[in-house]
Formats: C-alpha cells, sequence, structure tokens
C-alpha cells in the first residue's frame, strides 16, 4: 500500500474496502463487509451416488467425443465431396462439409462439455481470497533503479559527449530512410493514366454480351447495354486494368428527352455513351430505371441523371458520369469520337 | 541437491517430477509454477467473452495455417477446368481458382475455410462485446489503461485482417470492397494518387494485391496481433483479474477458483465449447459462397454488396456522406470521400480515449480493482451507449440497400436518417441511459433504505393496506453501498491569499466544468448513509 500514490484531493472518497478491513463486521456499521458467505456444499459433495452420476455424465461426453471423432474418419473416407444432400430445413449442402462439420462439432463440444460438466460438479468449488500486491514498486526500489540508470549513464558519458550523442541520434534517425526508398519500385508513378482509357477515335463499341460491333438499331429505348472498346480481348494481360477505366453503358433517349445540351450535341440519334464506372469510388453502375433515365450504383446507391448529363442527383458521388462522344461510322456501326474528355472513375487530387 | 536426489536409490522421483526437474534446472519453472498454478480467477459470465476473443483466433491461426497449404495468392490468369460446373471455361485468377479448389476438391477444405471465416467474424465481434463489458465496467482504470490500448490495437487490426483475409479469394464481391478501399485511397489529398499505384503495383485492380494482401494478411498484421496478445495475457496475469464487489471482495484481495484445476477445466473447456459451435456452425451455414459470385471483374458487379459486419461502420460512413468534392487551381479535394475516412478512426477512437479522459476528470490515481456497476456511473454509462447508438446508426447506413429492401423503405430516407441521426441519435441515447441509470441509482436506494419488495399485502388494524418490505441482509446491503461516489472538483479560490486575482486557466475550468457533469448532485444520486439507514429501521420498527 505504501507505494500506492496518497489521494490528496479532498474530492476523492476513501479507500474501498478499507474501512472495513478483512470482513470483520462492524456491529454499528449495517453495510459493513460480512466476509466471504459460508461455502454451501453441492449435492455431489455431500452424496456419493450423485457424484457417481456426475462422473458418468463426464466419461459419457468424454466417450461421445471419441464416437464423433471416429465418424468424422469415416465420413471422410466414405462420402464423395461432390455428393449434395438435402438436409431440412437448410436446403441442399454438401454432404461431406455437412458430415464433417458436425462430427467435428460434437468430437470439440462433448470434450468441452465434459470438461465444464467436470469443474462444476466434482471439483472443489470453495471460494478463496488471495492477496493482491500495489503494481507499482516500492520507494526504495524505485530509488535504486533511478539510481542505477544514473549510474550507467554516466559511465556511457552520453551526457558529458554531446558530439557523440548527437551523431548516433542522426544515424539512427536517418537510418530508416533506406527502408523508404526501396519502396519506390512498389509501383509506376501515376503520370497520366488514370486521364487516359484505350477509347480512342474510330474505335468500335462492341456489345458485351454478343461481342458483336453495335449498330444504332441494335439499341432499343428503354434497354441498357454494356459496351467496351473494339480490340480489348479478355485475354489480354492488362485486360482487367483496362476495362476497369473503359466500361460502358449505353441507353438510348428520346432525343427531345435529353436536357443537356452537350450530351445532345456527344449523343447519335438519343443513343448515349456514359463511363460505367461511378465517379464515387468506382463500382460499376448496373441500375437502370428507363421511365426516369436515372441510373443508380448499387454499392453507395449514388444516383445519375442520364438525361441531364449524368449529373449527380443523390447519393455519394462527387461528380457527373463522363460522356463518350459517340457516332456512326460509313458501315452504319457505333464508333467512338475519341477518349473521354475527363478522367473516369473516383475523384483524385491530381484531377482538377 | 541434484546429486542428493540422484544418490537416492531408496526413493526415486516419479517421471513426471524428473521430467520437471530438469526442466527446472534450465527454465526455473517451478518458481513460475509457485505463483501461478493455483493463482486465483474470479468467475463471472462476462468474464468469458474475453476467453472467446483469445480461442477465435487460435481457431483462426490453425484453420489458417491448413488454408496456405492449398491457396495460390497469384493473380495469374488461369482458365477453370475443375469439378464445379458453371465456372468451367471461365477466365479467372490463379487466386480464385485455388479457392474454388478449396471449396469443391479438397475433402474438408470447404469446412476449414467456412470455419475460418466464421471465426473471423465471432473473433471480431467478440472483441467488440468484450471491450463494452470492460468499458462498462470500468475495468480500464489504473492500472490497466495500457491493457486497455492493446485490446483496442487488436480489434483495429483484427479488423484489417479481416478485410485483407475476405479479399484474397479474388471474387466479385470483395474486388468490389478493394476498389472501395482504391477509391478512398485516391480521395487523400496531394500522395493519394501515388499511394494507390505503389499499393496496386500501378493501376487497379493490377497484378499484384492479392500477393501483397496475402503477405499482410498471414504475416505482418497476425504477427503483431499475437505479439500484443501475448503481452495482453501476460498482464491479466501481472495485474491479477478484477471482480464485482460483493461480500469478503475488496479491492485489495482476488476471490475466486484456482487455475488448477478449476479454472483450467473451465476455460480449456470452453475452447472445446467454442471451437466446436464454431464447426456446427460452419456446417449448418454457408459463408461467403464465391462460387456463387464469380471471379472479380472490374466491370461487373451483383447488388445488396455488402462487406463482413466489422466494415459495414466505415461503409455508412460513405455511403452516408454527401458527395462534397472542391476543384481549386487544377487539384481535386474529394471531401465527400476523405471525410468518412477520417471520420472512420476518429469514431473508432473516441471509446479508446474515454479512460484518459476520465481519469484526467477524476483525478484519481489509485489502483481499481472492484468494478463497477455501469449505473453507478451515469456519465461513462451514457456515453458508451452513445458511442454503441453512433455504431449501429452507421452499420444501418452502410446496410442502406438492404434496410430499404427488407423494409420496404425509401433508400433515400433511411440515408438522410443516417445523415441526421449520426448527429442526434448519440446525444439522445446518452441523455436516455443517464436518466435510466439515475433511477436505477434511486431504486438500489430505496432497497437498501427500506427492503426488498416482497409482493405480500398487509392489511393493518385501521385497515389501511401496506406492502411488506423485507430488510435486505447485510451482504446485499453492503454490495448496494460498496461503490465510491466522487465529488465534483472546485475551481478553487480566485483570489490567492495575497489578494490577488488568480486566473483559472482554461483546461482547469474545463475539468472542473466536466467534473460537475459527472459527480455534481443532478448527475448522481447519494448513496444512502448508515445513519439514514438507522433512523429509518429504528422509525419502521419491525414488520
Amino acid at each position: 500500500m505504501s507505494s500506492q500514490d496518497i489521494p490528496e484531493e479532498k474530492h476523492l472518497p476513501s479507500e474501498q474496502g478499507d474501512a472495513h478491513h478483512g470482513g470483520v463486521a462492524v456491529a454499528d456499521d449495517p453495510f459493513a463487509d460480512p466476509g466471504l458467505p459460508v461455502h454451501k456444499p453441492r449435492i455431489q459433495d455431500i452424496d456419493e451416488r450423485a457424484a457417481k452420476r456426475s462422473e458418468r455424465t463426464v466419461a459419457m461426453l468424454f466417450t461421445l467425443s471419441m464416437l464423433a471423432t471416429i465418424g468424422f474418419i469415416a465420413a471422410y473416407v466414405t462420402i464423395p465431396v461432390d455428393k449434395y444432400v438435402y438436409v431440412f430445413p437448410i436446403g441442399k449442402v454438401s454432404g461431406l462439409n455437412f458430415a464433417l462439420g458436425l462430427t467435428l462439432g460434437t468430437a470439440l463440444f462433448c470434450i468441452g462439455a465434459g470438461a465444464v460438466h467436470w469443474a462444476r460438479t466434482l471439483m472443489s468449488d470453495v471460494e478463496v481470497a488471495d492477496e493482491r500486491h500495489a503494481i507499482a514498486a516500492p520507494p526504495e526500489v524505485k530509488a535504486k533503479v533511478l539510481q542505477d540508470f544514473a549510474d550507467g549513464a554516466n559511465e556511457s558519458a552520453i551526457g558529458r559527449r554531446p558530439l557523440i550523442r548527437n551523431t548516433m541520434l542522426g544515424a539512427l534517425a536517418m537510418l530508416p530512410l533506406s527502408a523508404l526508398v526501396i519502396m519506390r519500385d512498389l509501383g509506376p508513378l501515376p503520370e497520366d493514366k488514370l486521364r487516359k482509357t484505350v477509347w480512342a477515335k474510330g474505335k468500335l463499341l462492341i456489345n458485351q454480351n454478343t461481342m458483336e460491333p453495335l449498330r444504332p438499331e441494335d439499341v432499343v429505348v428503354g434497354s441498357l447495354t454494356f459496351a467496351m472498346p473494339e480490340g480489348l480481348e479478355e485475354t489480354q494481360h492488362d485486360f482487367q486494368n483496362q476495362i476497369a477505366k473503359a466500361a460502358l453503358m449505353i441507353v438510348r433517349l428520346q432525343p427531345q428527352d435529353i436536357k443537356d445540351k452537350r450530351e445532345l450535341e456527344w449523343s447519335h440519334d438519343g443513343i448515349v455513351a456514359f463511363s460505367k464506372i461511378c465517379t464515387h469510388v468506382g463500382c460499376p453502375i448496373s441500375l437502370y430505371e428507363q421511365q426516369t433515365h436515372h441510373v443508380l450504383c448499387p454499392c453507395h446507391q449514388s444516383t445519375f441523371d442520364l438525361s441531364d448529363g449524368a449529373r449527380v442527383i443523390f447519393g455519394p458521388a462527387g461528380h457527373a458520369l463522363p460522356q463518350l462522344r459517340i457516332g456512326v461510322n460509313d458501315e452504319g456501326f457505333l464508333e467512338a469520337h475519341g477518349d473521354f474528355e475527363e478522367p473516369v472513375g473516383p475523384a483524385f487530387w491530381e484531377r482538377g | 541437491m541434484s546429486t542428493a536426489t540422484t544418490t537416492d536409490s531408496q526413493r526415486k522421483a516419479p517421471a513426471g517430477e524428473r521430467v520437471a526437474d530438469w526442466a527446472d534446472g534450465r527454465l526455473g519453472i517451478y518458481s513460475l509454477a509457485k505463483s501461478n498454478m493455483r493463482k486465483i480467477f474470479p468467475d463471472h459470465w462476462s468474464f468469458m467473452l474475453g476467453e472467446i476473443c483469445l480461442y477465435s483466433f487460435i481457431i483462426i491461426i490453425l484453420t489458417g495455417v491448413y488454408l496456405t497449404l492449398f491457396f495460390h495468392p497469384s493473380m495469374n490468369e488461369v482458365v477453370y477446368h475443375g469439378p464445379y460446373v458453371p465456372m468451367q471455361g471461365v477466365p479467372m485468377s490463379e487466386a480464385f481458382a485455388s479457392t474454388l479448389d478449396i471449396s469443391f476438391d479438397v475433402r474438408g477444405g470447404l469446412l476449414i475455410r467456412q470455419i475460418h471465416h466464421w471465426s473471423a467474424l465471432i473473433f471480431v465481434a467478440a472483441m467488440v462485446v468484450h471491450m463494452m463489458r470492460v468499458f462498462f465496467t470500468g475495468a480500464f482504470r489504473k492500472p490497466r489503461e495500457v491493457n486497455w490500448i492493446f485490446g483496442f490495437l487488436l480489434l483495429v487490426l483484427g479488423m484489417f485482417t479481416g478485410f485483407t483475409g475476405y479479399s484474397l479469394p479474388d471474387d466479385l464481391l470483395s474486388g468490389t470492397g478493394v476498389r472501395f478501399m482504391e477509391g478512398a485511397i485516391l480521395s487523400v489529398p496531394i500522395v493519394g494518387t501515388y499511394l494507390s499505384f505503389f499499393l496496386f503495383g500501378g493501376e487497379f485492380p493490377g497484378g499484384d494485391f492479392v500477393a501483397r494482401f496475402y503477405s499482410i494478411h498471414i504475416l505482418l498484421l497476425p504477427g503483431i496481433m499475437m505479439g500484443l496478445l501475448v503481452a495482453h495475457l501476460i498482464l491479466v496475469f501481472y495485474h491479477k483479474h478484477t471482480q464485482y464487489a460483493g461480500p469478503g471482495k475488496t479491492n485489495n484481495n482476488v476471490v475466486g477458483m484456482p487455475l488448477l484445476p478449476v479454472y483450467m477445466a473451465k476455460a480449456g473447456g470452453f475452447f472445446f465449447l467454442v471451437f466446436g459451435v464454431i464447426a456446427a456452425i460452419a456446417a449448418l451455414a454457408s459463408i461467403n459462397p464465391i462460387w456463387a459470385l464469380g471471379p472479380y471483374r472490374p466491370d461487373h458487379v451483383s447488388t445488396g454488396a455488402q462487406p463482413d459486419w466489422y466494415m459495414g461502420m466505415p461503409e455508412g460512413l460513405i455511403r452516408a456522406m454527401p458527395g462534397w468534392e472542391i476543384n481549386l487551381w487544377g487539384h481535386t479535394l474529394v471531401l465527400g470521400v476523405f471525410i468518412p475516412l477520417l471520420l472512420f478512426p476518429l469514431v473508432l477512437g473516441a471509446i479508446a480515449v474515454w479512460p484518459f479522459i476520465e481519469s484526467w476528470v477524476t483525478g484519481d490515481k489509485r489502483e481499481h480493482h472492484l468494478l463497477d456497476r455501469p449505473r453507478n456511473v451515469p456519465t461513462r454509462t451514457a456515453f458508451g451507449v452513445a458511442w454503441i447508438a453512433e455504431y449501429i446508426v452507421l452499420l444501418i447506413g452502410g446496410g442502406n440497400d438492404m434496410f430499404a429492401q427488407y423494409f420496404h423503405l425509401s433508400i433515400n430516407n433511411i440515408t438522410w436518417f443516417v445523415r441526421i441521426g449520426f448527429f442526434v441519435v448519440p446525444v439522445l441515447a446518452f441523455i436516455a441511459t443517464k436518466r435510466i441509470c439515475l433511477g436505477l441509482q434511486r431504486r438500489d436506494h430505496d432497497k437498501v433504505l427500506h427492503g426488498r419488495e416482497t409482493g405480500i399485502i398487509k392489511r393493518l388494524p385501521h385497515g389501511e393496506f401496506v406492502e411488506v418490505h423485507e430488510p435486505l441482509p447485510q451482504a446485499k446491503l453492503h454490495t448496494l453501498t460498496s461503490h465510491e461516489q466522487y465529488q465534483p472538483i472546485e475551481l478553487g479560490p480566485t483570489v490567492d491569499e495575497n489578494g490577488v486575482e488568480r486566473k483559472p486557466k482554461a483546461m482547469e475550468k474545463l475539468r472542473a466544468k466536466l467534473s460537475k457533469g459527472f459527480y455534481a448532485e443532478n448527475n448522481q444520486i447519494p448513496k444512502p448513509t448508515v445513519e439514514e439507514y438507522k433512523e429509518i429501521q429504528s422509525g419502521h420498527g419491525h414488520h
């Protein structure tokens, strides 16, 4: 106790448990600690037959665990990995997974239940008290440690020779720079990679379902078509990176429904092409409401109005979806008139 | 000494003792066991919550090691030709293909995968509940503040270990989550784009992140967590466990049953119970069926995309935040994403700093080993409930599409509820909780002074009906009155002994104000005194 800080401030209450120490009931204090209650024996403590029953229960649980382990091995050997069974009420499940999981679960659970039942019924349940000791060291120990430290520091002469101290600190402070520098090759610099996609003038719009070039008559009013640029193959090594920026959604509106002037200019006969990548954090947008011309990102519910320059009308996105300028080539296929004029996908510091 | 035992052929020590002697000569195990083998642990159901965390962590490590034997952390493109028919011929990463193999080819692989994933969800959930137990009972007070911080770090690291883990199969859902993370990193001013390029080895998604997340998920984060966990447990042993107030229990003792055999059997058995239940859950309930989701494609998405539950809180922040963007001097400040990114650690950390605020306000430098009943510390309890309320509001925000779908509500209305509720709900929760705590304190006060309501109605000679109250036994009286009550600190005289005016510092004033808010008359009910008790008891006589 001596090592603990002595409360000096008056607002602190008196130490708990100290006033009536050790459970000595003070006659005039009805709130005094009466001390540990008398131990009440369990039925197993006084009736040997009850104790025997508990013993048998514990042994039965352990035996059950052994049987379950045998069941686990049997299931592993006998049930084919591709066998599916109907289990009420969860439905059709992998038979092997079901059997292995339940036998393993039983084998484990029974060991636990046996051990806990053993502890609760047969092991002593007499509560005993252990003394606590203050965590903080007594003052003489503290004094000794401080003296040792002072001696050590003194012998090292670190205080008297600042040149050593300062150069050492400098060396240690600089060392992590190496660790920082070798991180440089984790990736290339961004440069203008986020500003460019594979779309370019004259590239055909390929329907992602049919993998055929789109004609204006393929796009009917009210439908939502996903397209990617001609020449991008699923098998090429950077396909994922390219499609992450180039994915396109195409809808057809009645030209008179298009409210935004530039959108109308960049469209072809009511067909408009917008980036499919949400400007919030980059999910692909996939939900289209044909009556209102709204598209909704299923991840964070940003909603864009495709009849009004794809501006944000609800949700956490910060700016409109970039539009791709399209037209029709000589053979009657839809084609891009260039790349997107602004970066697609989520905003970033250099976007501007 | 050792020569004495070896030469004494008359009484050869049993084999176990000789092994222990061998170990003692090298490791000093007898001295270690002397203080620990019969160490006393108090018994209470709420002390098992931490055990669930420990055991689910062990289960995660065991099953995780098994999974590494079959998982290929590679984003190389392969075409699937395995037994799962719907995916045959589909191009996918090796990571996804090997996860399909674990699920359909390796016998028991699906079970281990599902145990691993279920344990992870339970691990983080158990940590939150365990933290709440420690918070509401004041177990974080001196000398346990450092252990509180260790525990909090384990929670945060657990969340990120979980996130990097469920991103590994490279499936459509987790890839969407990684994309969200990339978008969040891009929003960081000045360095965001560079951070993203360095993390992903170039543009998203690139071909590196699975391998990088893999080493973070199986080595870096669990390694740190293992260290923190061991330190956490050593401190629990060193400090000895806290206990609830009660007869015979003081701040200077610890009452319970010894480690050997009772606690060892109960705690050891509990490990098997937890493992058994999780194995049964993994047998009965499918989790993260990546085969139904398909491999990740940046241009594909499924509706109802939900992260694992512990990422629902940041998900709520990002969904509720209005899409603010500031474009100036050729740069974009993406506040709509960056503010949620900042709020995530702030909201989470609000609970972590509370112990330090509280100890500053009380100025209490003593050790506390007796736990508080939440009602007796209304301000702390109200703060904790407010924090939980905030957390739940954000979880609702994170699942706004699910709530809209299942309860046929407008998603816009739910989002607006979260936007307003973020500020209002915690305040309401705080006020309501404080009132409830004070009410419960009053009830304890009445119970101590007037006894327990027996439910027996007695008719007095003059016709009046009264309910018979039975005085509480001394043990109960002690339990209900043994808690401490702080008094609010006073600012002290603003004029010193020489008559010179002393201006109290702003922090001093704040501290006094907070102390008043915590402990002034309206903020706690003075506990009954012995005098009050005696006066009432003598007045009433015996019933």
